[in-house]
C-alpha cells in the first residue's frame, strides 16, 4: 500500500476518533503484518484499526472490565491486566511493537514499564501528555495551582496520572535505559504534528508527544 | 445383588440404562489410563444438541464440572430440573444450538451412564466399587476424544467448560492442540492447590466415615452412604458460594422460628439450606463416584507433564483461548486464571481474559451472569466468523 493510500485509508478512522488523533499517528508507525501488543487498549479501537488496515496480529491488555468486554465481544484477543503487573509475564521478543498510548504517566513504575516494553517488543511506541507545555508552565508559575487543561482535566487529588513528565524528561529516560528514538513527533493543540524539530520548542509547544523507540543494539 | 429402596436407585438406573445416547467400546478399544492400566469395556453416555454441518466444522464439546453430567440443555432425567448450563447452551444462547453441534458426555468415573464405580466390573460381575482404577482429568479427555472420533469430528470448533470442566478444556488444548479451534476454560485452575485438595479430602472422609459406605461395597449390601455423601456436599457447597452472597441471602436469619431452640436442630436458614443441598444431592449422585471425580481434580497439575512449566503445555498452540474468572470465586480464584493467561501468553497463544465482577462466587459460571454471557457470545461469534461457520437467524434470549 502506498503511503498516500494508507493515509487516505487511515483518515476514514479519523472521523471515528476525532479525540484520539495520537492513535492514528501511532498506527502510522506500525509496519503491516507485524505482531502488536497494545497496553491499555481501551475499547480496542486501535487494535481493530491495526487488524483491519494493516493485517496486524493485534493483542491487548486493558484494566477496565468494560473495555475488556468490549474488545472480547469484537473478537479481539485482550486480557484484563495492567502495564505494571502483567508485562513481566511475556517472553522476550514476543512482539514487533508494544504500544502504550496516554498511559505511561498513570503507571506505578514508568521506567520498569518502558524497559519491559523494549524487552518483549523490538519496538516500543509511547504517546504521553507533555507536562512542559507552555500552558501548563504558565498555570503553575502564575496561577500557583496544579494545572488543568483540556487533556488533563482531573484535579490533583483524583487524577490517575501519578508520574507526569515533560518531553525532555522522557528523552532523558530513553537514554538512561539504553534505548534509541527511531521516530518522534510533538503534537499541537489540534493534534497536528509540530513543524519543528527543535527539542526545546517541542517541549514548550507540544501538548503531547509520540515516540517510537528501539533497543540501542537493534537495527 | 440385593435391591436398595426405590428412591435410592434412580442414579443406579441411570448407570444401567441411561436416559441419553450411549457409545460402547469393547475389549478391542480399551481406554488407557494414567494409572497404568486399561479400562474395558468402556461405556460413554452423552447428549448432542443441534446439527453437525456438512464440513463438520461446528462441533462444540461441553465439559461438565465435578457433579455435572451430559444433561447440559435438557430436563434432567432424575431431578426433572432444567439442564445445568441452559444459560449458556441452547437456541439463541452463546453456544447456540441453532448454529453449533453441541456434544456433552458424562466423565469416566461418573455416575450418569459412563463407566464409573457403579458400573459392572466384568471380572467380578458386581459393581466396580473401589476396584475401578483411579481416573484422571487426562483419562476423561482421552475418553472424550474417542467419542469425538466416533462422531467423525476431526477438529472441534470449541471446547468449553467451567471448574473441573475447565480443567478438561485445558487438557484438551494441551493434549490435542490441533483439534481445538477455540477453548473456553472458565472459573478453573491449571492445578489443584493444597486448599482445593483439603476441601476434597474433607468430602471423601465424610463419605468413607459413613458406616453404610462399607469399604465402598455398599451396593452389594443394599445400602447407600447417604449421610456421608450429604455432608460432603454440604462442605463443598460452601466453597461454591461467596461470603457476600451467604451473608446477604441468609445472614443470621432463623428458619421458621422466632428464637433459637437451644438444640442442634437447624435453627438458622443457612443450616436448613445446606441440609437441603446435601439430601437432594444424594438422590442423583453416587458416593464412590464422588471419591473418583474429586480425586481426578486433586491429581490435576497440567504443568507437571511439561517439566513444571505451564507455558510449555501451550507452546505454539494455534487455538484461540477465552479465559474467564469471577472476582468473588475463592475456590478457583482470579489469580488461578491469571496464571493460565500468563502461561498462554508466554506460549504465544491467542488469549482473551475477562475477570467478571459478581458477588455470586464460583457458582457464577452456572448462572445468568450478564457480562459473562455477553463476553462469551462475543468471543464465540468472532471465533465462528474466523472458522467460517454460517450465521443463523435466531432470536436472542
Amino acid at each position: 500500500m502506498s503511503v498516500l493510500a494508507e493515509r487516505m485509508s487511515l483518515s476514514r478512522w479519523a472521523r471515528e476518533l476525532p479525540a484520539r488523533i495520537d492513535l492514528l499517528l501511532v498506527a502510522e508507525m506500525v509496519e503491516p503484518n507485524s505482531r502488536v501488543l497494545d497496553v491499555g487498549c481501551g475499547d480496542g479501537t486501535l487494535l481493530r484499526l491495526l487488524a483491519e488496515e494493516k493485517q496486524v496480529d493485534a493483542r491487548g491488555i486493558e484494566l477496565s472490565q468494560q473495555g475488556v468486554n468490549d474488545c472480547v465481544a469484537k473478537g479481539l484477543p485482550v486480557i484484563q491486566g495492567d502495564a505494571d503487573a502483567d508485562l513481566a509475564f511475556y517472553p522476550d521478543d514476543a512482539f514487533d511493537y508494544v504500544i502504550l498510548s496516554q498511559t505511561l504517566q498513570a503507571t506505578r513504575q514508568p521506567r520498569k514499564v518502558l524497559e519491559q516494553m523494549l524487552r518483549i517488543g523490538r519496538h516500543a511506541i509511547v504517546s504521553f501528555p507533555n507536562f512542559g507545555h507552555w500552558r501548563i508552565r504558565l498555570q503553575v508559575a502564575f496561577g500557583g495551582r496544579m494545572p488543568l487543561t483540556r487533556n488533563l482535566d482531573c484535579a490533583w487529588y483524583d487524577t490517575p496520572n501519578i508520574h507526569f513528565c515533560t518531553i525532555q524528561d522522557f528523552i532523558a529516560l530513553v537514554h538512561e535505559i539504553d534505548a534509541r528514538i527511531e521516530r518522534g513527533m510533538a503534537l499541537d493543540y489540534f493534534g497536528a504534528p509540530l513543524g519543528t524539530n527543535i527539542p526545546w520548542l517541542w517541549n514548550l509547544l507540544g501538548e503531547q508527544a509520540v515516540f517510537r523507540l528501539t533497543r540501542k543494539n537493534e537495527n | 445383588m440385593q435391591f436398595v429402596p426405590a428412591h435410592k436407585t434412580a442414579g443406579i438406573r441411570e448407570v444401567e440404562a441411561p436416559n441419553s445416547l450411549v457409545l460402547q467400546f469393547g475389549s478391542d478399544r480399551p481406554l488407557p489410563l494414567d494409572a497404568g492400566v486399561s479400562l474395558s469395556p468402556l461405556t460413554i453416555a452423552y447428549q448432542t444438541y443441534g446439527e453437525l454441518n456438512a464440513v463438520r466444522s461446528n462441533a462444540v464439546l461441553v465439559c461438565h464440572a465435578l457433579t455435572g453430567d451430559q444433561h447440559v440443555a435438557n430436563t434432567h432425567p432424575i431431578t426433572g430440573k432444567p439442564g445445568w448450563w441452559q444459560t449458556m447452551v441452547g437456541p439463541g444462547r452463546p453456544i447456540d444450538t441453532n448454529r453449533y453441534f453441541v456434544i456433552a458426555s458424562n466423565v469416566v468415573g461418573g455416575c450418569m451412564g459412563t463407566t464409573g464405580p457403579t458400573s459392572l466390573n466384568p471380572v467380578s460381575g458386581r459393581p466396580y466399587g473401589l476396584d475401578l482404577p483411579v481416573v484422571t482429568i487426562k483419562d476423561m479427555v482421552r475418553a472424550q476424544a474417542m467419542l469425538v472420533d466416533h462422531l467423525g469430528i476431526d477438529t472441534l470448533f470449541c471446547v468449553a467448560g467451567g471448574s473441573m470442566g475447565g480443567m478438561q478444556v485445558l487438557q484438551w488444548a494441551a493434549s490435542y492442540p490441533e483439534r481445538v479451534f477455540a477453548a473456553m476454560p472458565i472459573a478453573t485452575a491449571a492445578r489443584h492447590t493444597a486448599q482445593n485438595i483439603a476441601f476434597h479430602e474433607v468430602g471423601r472422609q465424610a463419605v468413607m466415615a459413613d458406616p453404610d459406605w462399607r469399604g465402598g461395597r455398599y451396593l452389594d449390601e443394599g445400602v447407600v452412604p447417604t449421610k456421608g455423601l450429604a455432608v460432603a456436599r454440604m462442605a463443598a457447597h460452601i466453597t461454591y458460594l461467596s461470603e457476600t452472597v451467604l451473608q446477604s441471602k441468609f445472614g443470621r436469619k432463623l428458619q421458621d422460628r422466632v428464637a433459637p431452640t437451644f438444640s442442634f436442630d437447624a435453627d438458622f436458614q443457612i443450616e436448613n439450606y445446606l441440609r437441603h443441598q446435601g439430601t437432594s444431592f444424594v438422590d442423583r449422585f453416587d458416593a464412590n463416584s464422588y471419591l473418583y471425580v474429586t480425586r481426578a481434580c486433586d491429581y490435576f497439575d497440567l504443568a507437571d507433564d511439561y517439566g513444571g512449566t505451564l507455558a510449555y503445555a501451550f507452546k505454539g498452540s494455534k487455538s484461540r483461548f477465552c479465559v474467564v474468572s469471577f472476582n468473588s470465586d475463592w475456590l478457583y480464584p482470579t489469580s488461578a486464571s491469571r496464571a493460565i493467561v500468563h502461561a498462554l501468553n508466554a506460549g504465544g497463544a491467542s488469549v482473551s481474559f475477562v475477570d467478571i465482577e459478581t458477588d455470586r462466587g464460583h457458582d457464577a459460571f452456572l448462572l445468568d451472569t450478564r457480562e459473562f454471557i455477553a463476553t462469551s457470545r462475543g468471543f464465540l461469534d468472532a471465533a465462528a466468523r474466523a472458522r467460517g461457520i454460517a450465521e443463523v437467524k435466531s432470536e436472542r434470549t
